[in-house]
C-alpha cells in the first residue's frame, strides 16, 4: 500500500484489521484459563466483525447484494451448527468446519487465479506460488475433512482402508501435485496445470486419511486445523493481506502443536499415523492374560467406594459412547455428599480428539478443577483409594510401560494399577480398540463389573443410595 | 525490503506468537482453542467479500458467494459453539 492511497477509507480499513489480528491474539491468550477464556472469544468475535466492516467499504466492491446473501445464509446456516452440536459429536463438527474453512480459501484461490489469468491481468511468480499453495492446502483440506468427518460421523466405515503399494500411490499423487505446482509458478498462467494441481490436491486429502482408522483421528483432524491454517496465512500472502497471514500461521501453529501432542501422547511419530495405518493392523496375539478377571458384585462395588476417603474416576472413549457423563456426575455428587474426595484422570486421548474429555465431563457438571492431568496424577495413584476405570482400556494398559513387545510399548498411560483397589466397568471380555490384551484387568486388585456402562452406573448409583 | 519479504517476517513472527501463546493453553481448553481457531479461520471473509462484490464476472461472483457462506458459517457457528463450551467451564467450583 502507497502513502499516497492512504485515504480515509483505506486508513479505516487498515486499523481495523490491525484491530482483529490484536483481538485474534488476546483472545486466544484468553484461552490459557478458564476464567478468561469466555471474554477473549468475545473480544476475537468484535475484532471479527470490525475486520468484515472494514472490508464492505472497499474499493473495489461495487454491489453488495450477493455478499449480503452469502453473509445470511452462512449465519443462516451457521446458526445449528453452533446450537444443536451435541459435545459427543464434537470431533466431526470440527472436521466439518475444517471443510467450509478450507473450501472458502480455495475458491477464493480459484476466483482470484482465473481474474488474474482469464482477466487478462499480470500475474507474477510470486503470487502464483501463493495462489498455488493456497489451493493445494485447501484441496487436500476440503476432501481430508470430509474422509475424517464421515469416519468420525459413521457414515464412511470407521476402520482404515489399505491396499497394497498404498504408500506409493499417494506420494506419486502428492508429488505429482507438488511437480505441477512448481510448473504454474515456472508458467504462471498455464491454467490446465493450475487446475489440474487442485484435482491431484483434492484426490490426495481423500486418500491420505483412507487409511487412517478412528483411534487416530486426533491426530488427523489437528493436522487438518494446520493445514486449514496454511492455506488461509497463503491466502493472505496471495492477497498481500497481513491480517490472514497472521490468522493463517496462528491456525497453523495452533494444529501443528496439537498433532503433535497426540502424537506423543500415543507413542507416535507423524509419519506412522499417517502411513503406518494403525487402525487397521491385526491385533497382536500377546501371551498376557495371565490370570482370572474376577467380577465383583454391585454391593461391594457401592461399599468400596462408600467407604473410600479418595475416589479417581477413570473415564475412556466407552464413557461417552455410553452417554453416562451425567451419571457419573450424579455418583460423584452423592459421593462427595458423605465427604468423600472424587477426582478424574484425564488422558490426554481419552477422547475423539484433544481435550475432549474435559469438554464432555464439564457439560456433565463437574467442576474443572476436579479434572486431573496424566503428567499431575500419576505420581499420586499410590494415594488412591479406589480408582474406577469406566470405558477406558489402552490408556490404563500397565503394558506400556512393562511389556516391550507390547504394541503401545513406550505409550504414555495412567497408572491406575499403583491405586489400592480398582474397579473396572467394562462392556464385555473382549479387548481394547487396538486389540490387545490388558493385564490391568487380571490384576489381584483389580475387580470388574460388566455390562453397558451407563445401566452399570445407574445400578450403582441405586444401590450407593441405600447405604 | 520487498514486499514478499515482509509478508514472510509478518508470517514467522505470527507463528512464533502463536506458538508461545498457545502452550500455555491448558489442555482442559484444548477442543475450545481447536474450534476458537475455527472461528478465527472465517478472517478469510475479508478475502471472499471483495470476490463477491467486486463484479468480475459470474464464475467470481459464485465462487467469492459460496466462499462468504463458508466462512460465515464458520463465524456464527465456531463463536456459538466456542462460547457453549466455555459457559461450561466458566462456572468452575461446583460439584
Amino acid at each position: 500500500m502507497s502513502p499516497e492511497a492512504l485515504d480515509g477509507r483505506t486508513a479505516f480499513i487498515s486499523i481495523a484489521y490491525l484491530g482483529a489480528s490484536i483481538a485474534f491474539i488476546l483472545g486466544l491468550r484468553g484461552l490459557t484459563r478458564p476464567e478468561t477464556a469466555r471474554g477473549g472469544m468475545q473480544l476475537a468475535a468484535l475484532g471479527m466483525i470490525g475486520a468484515i466492516a472494514g472490508t464492505l467499504v472497499n474499493h473495489d466492491i461495487v454491489s453488495y447484494g450477493w455478499i449480503f446473501v452469502g453473509l445470511a445464509l452462512g449465519t443462516l446456516l451457521g446458526w445449528p451448527l453452533g446450537m444443536r452440536v451435541a459435545m459427543t459429536q464434537m470431533p466431526q463438527r470440527i472436521a466439518i468446519s475444517h471443510l467450509f474453512g478450507a473450501l472458502a480459501a480455495t475458491l477464493v484461490g480459484i476466483a482470484e487465479y482465473t481474474h488474474h489469468v482469464w482477466g487478462g491481468h499480470e500475474l507474477g511468480r510470486f503470487t502464483a506460488l501463493a495462489l498455488g499453495f493456497e489451493v493445494l492446502f485447501g484441496a487436500l483440506t476440503v476432501s481430508g475433512s470430509f474422509m475424517a468427518f464421515g469416519k468420525l460421523h459413521e457414515i464412511l466405515p470407521g476402520r482404515g482402508i489399505t491396499f497394497r503399494g498404498q504408500n506409493a500411490v499417494n506420494l506419486t499423487i502428492f508429488v505429482s501435485a507438488i511437480g505441477l505446482l512448481g510448473y504454474v509458478v515456472f508458467a504462471p498462467t498455464t491454467s490446465w496445470a493450475f487446475f489440474a494441481m487442485a484435482g491431484l490436491a483434492f484426490l490426495a486429502g481423500f486418500m491420505m486419511v483412507l487409511p487412517i482408522g478412528g483411534a487416530d483421528m486426533p491426530v488427523v483432524v489437528s493436522l487438518l486445523n494446520s493445514y486449514a491454517g496454511l492455506a488461509a496465512a497463503a491466502t493472505g500472502f496471495a492477497l498481500g493481506n497481513a491480517v490472514l497471514i497472521i490468522c493463517g500461521a496462528l491456525d497453523g501453529a495452533s494444529g501443528l502443536l496439537l498433532s503433535v501432542l497426540m502424537s506423543k501422547a500415543m507413542n507416535r511419530s507423524f509419519s506412522n499415523v499417517l502411513f503406518g495405518a494403525f487402525g487397521s493392523a491385526k491385533p497382536a496375539l500377546a501371551a498376557g492374560a495371565k490370570g482370572e478377571m474376577k467380577e465383583v458384585t454391585l454391593e461391594d462395588a457401592a461399599l468400596a467406594l462408600r467407604y473410600a476417603k479418595n475416589v479417581v474416576v477413570v473415564p475412556g472413549y466407552g464413557l461417552a459412547v455410553a452417554q453416562a457423563q451425567k451419571i457419573v456426575g450424579e455418583l460423584a455428587a452423592l459421593l462427595e455428599g458423605h465427604g468423600n474426595e472424587v477426582r478424574y484422570a484425564i488422558h490426554p486421548v481419552a477422547g475423539r480428539m484433544p481435550g475432549h474429555m474435559n469438554v464432555l465431563l464439564a457439560e456433565a457438571n463437574i467442576g474443572y478443577e476436579k479434572m486431573i492431568e496424566m503428567e499431575d496424577i500419576n505420581d499420586r495413584f499410590a494415594d488412591v483409594d479406589v480408582a474406577i476405570v469406566i470405558g477406558a482400556n489402552d490408556v490404563v494398559n500397565p503394558a506400556a510401560q512393562r511389556d516391550p513387545s507390547s504394541p503401545i510399548y513406550g505409550m504414555p498411560v495412567l497408572k491406575v494399577e499403583l491405586a489400592r483397589r480398582i474397579i473396572v466397568l467394562k462392556r464385555g471380555k473382549g479387548t481394547g480398540f487396538a486389540g490387545i490384551e490388558n493385564d490391568l484387568f487380571t490384576e489381584e486388585r483389580t475387580s470388574l463389573l460388566f455390562g453397558d456402562a451407563k445401566a452399570t452406573l445407574q445400578r450403582l448409583l441405586t444401590e450407593l443410595k441405600t447405604l | 525490503m520487498t514486499l514478499a519479504v515482509a509478508e514472510l517476517y509478518v508470517f514467522i513472527l505470527a507463528g512464533f506468537v502463536g506458538y508461545q501463546v498457545i502452550t500455555r493453553v491448558p489442555p482442559l481448553l484444548h477442543t475450545p482453542l481447536m474450534s476458537a481457531t475455527n472461528m478465527i479461520s472465517a478472517i478469510s471473509l475479508v478475502g471472499s467479500i471483495v470476490v463477491a462484490g467486486s463484479d468480475r464476472g459470474t464464475l467470481s461472483t459464485v465462487l467469492g458467494t459460496v466462499a462468504v457462506t463458508c466462512a460465515t458459517i464458520n463465524f456464527v457457528g465456531g463463536y456459538i459453539i466456542t462460547d457453549r463450551m466455555l459457559k461450561m467451564f466458566a462456572g468452575g467450583k461446583k460439584s
